[in-house]
């Protein structure tokens, strides 16, 4: 059984994960976007998920003690070393793909740092007061597009089906919980992800409700995220994240 | 020993003169992100919260808190804290009258729901209320941009946070 600081440890990592690893696919839109208000709006939020990354990396650097940065954490890892939500390393697509990724990940996390701001942990219980502030707008910014999209035209239409169609399958380990989970929740330090799930199917209902869009049936969820079982994905786009600091290790500006 | 020389007031003091790298009309001070001085032994420990995590500016914050007390010979460090959490309530009345000037348009009140709060925004240039929303994010994560549809200029709007 691993002591508390060790799981506390993994819960911090897996948090900053999956907001580095999002942070990335949202910075690939940069000079991209399908208008410049929705370029700076998509690379904002990669801001502010690289922001939670660092100050969750941070704190597990610290709970770690072995002296490393936030930085040897985001870069010095291999693929099976990163927990992130696989729903986290999906590719860009178009823009419906992404504004779906947003919407079912927003939500999620909106639920997961409202509970989080109840954590025994001071640490985690004041992070999550910070980030929910500003999940509020990422969660509203993709609300208000999948409507766009979904009560659009008859193609925005259909792409925003598709998108969230294909993304389903990787919604269902959100609501995990594992060991590192279960023992992090008995102690009133962590989520109890499984009880989101309704919360967050309701909210998604009714968003996809006001699109004109369906709420997906199909009931096979891939996991991994939390073993460091990833989708072809991620090596390669850590292949790009990591080059600099595995070319130059200790690169400065 | 020189930091007796100083005492936390005073170098609070100092520190109200760095502004705002985004927003160089306001100070680090009115803006709530210079949170407090702790004196040491060696000097002093000056305590900031960022407005957003991913806020950019802390970076030069941080450098500009250092270099001008080390002009003073005052041994500092920076300390960021999370908590309490910043908000736009931390924003003084005199700075957001300042943004208003600069053509910002302040936050309206805080702790807000954020379509109620997005909801009537005034023309920080005219002061017309006939305004709209063209993204909710601007140049900055902080700011949203909006449109004035009385004197049809553009401008920004400081978000509630
Ligand atoms: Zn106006």
């Amino acid at each position: 059984m691993a002591n508390i600081n060790e799981l506390k440890y993994t819960y911090s990592l897996r948090i900053a994960d999956n907001a580095w690893i999002l942070s990335h696919r949202l910075s690939e839109w940069c000079s991209n976007g399908p208008l410049l208000e929705e370029d700076l709006a998509l690379t904002n939020i990669a801001l502010d998920l690289i922001g939670r990354a660092q100050t969750f990396y941070n704190y597990a650097a610290q709970l770690e003690g072995k002296g490393k940065t936030a930085d040897d954490l985001a870069y010095r890892r291999n693929e099976r070393q990163y927990y992130n939500n696989l729903l986290a390393e999906m590719p860009n697509g178009n823009f419906a793909d992404t504004i779906a990724r947003q919407l079912l990940m927003s939500v999620y996390e909106y639920y997961f740092f409202m509970s989080l701001q109840n954590s025994k942990d001071e640490t985690f219980a004041a992070l999550a007061v910070k980030t929910l502030k500003e999940v509020k707008y990422h969660m509203a910014h993709a609300a208000d597009w999948t409507v766009r999209l979904g009560d659009g035209t008859e193609e925005s239409h259909e792409k925003a089906q598709q998108a969230i169609d294909n993304l389903w399958m990787y919604t269902g380990e959100l609501f995990e919980a594992d060991e590192t989970d279960t023992a992090l929740i008995a102690q009133g330090l962590g989520v109890d992800n499984p009880s989101l799930h309704s919360l967050w199917e309701t909210h998604i209902k009714n968003v996809l409700e006001e699109a004109t869009l369906r709420l997906p049936t199909a009931d096979y969820m891939q996991t991994g995220g939390r073993k460091g079982v990833h989708t072809e994905h991620l090596g390669h786009m850590l292949g790009e994240m990591q080059y600099l600091q595995r070319a130059y290790p200790d690169a400065k500006w | 020993m020189v930091s007796t020389a100083y005492t936390r007031e005073d170098i609070l003091q100092l520190l109200s003169r760095i502004a705002d790298p985004e927003i160089p009309v306001v100070t680090i001070r009115e803006i709530g992100m210079l949170q407090d001085v702790h004196m040491t032994e060696t000097g002093c420990e000056v305590i900031i919260t960022p407005t957003y995590t991913g806020c950019p500016a802390m970076g030069i914050i941080e450098a500009d808190i250092k270099s001008l007390l080390d002009e003073h010979d005052i041994n500092a460090t920076v300390k960021m804290v999370y908590h309490p959490a910043w908000t736009t309530d931390n924003i003084s009345e005199a700075a957001k009258e300042k943004m208003k000037k600069y053509g910002i348009a302040p936050p309206v009140h805080s702790g807000c729901d954020v379509a109620n709060a997005e909801a009537q925004i005034a023309c920080p240039q005219c002061g017309g209320k006939d305004t709209e929303q063209i993204s909710r994010f601007g140049s900055t994560a902080c700011k949203a941009l909006y449109k004035c549809n009385e004197c049809k200029e553009p401008f920004e709007y400081f978000k509630c946070h």
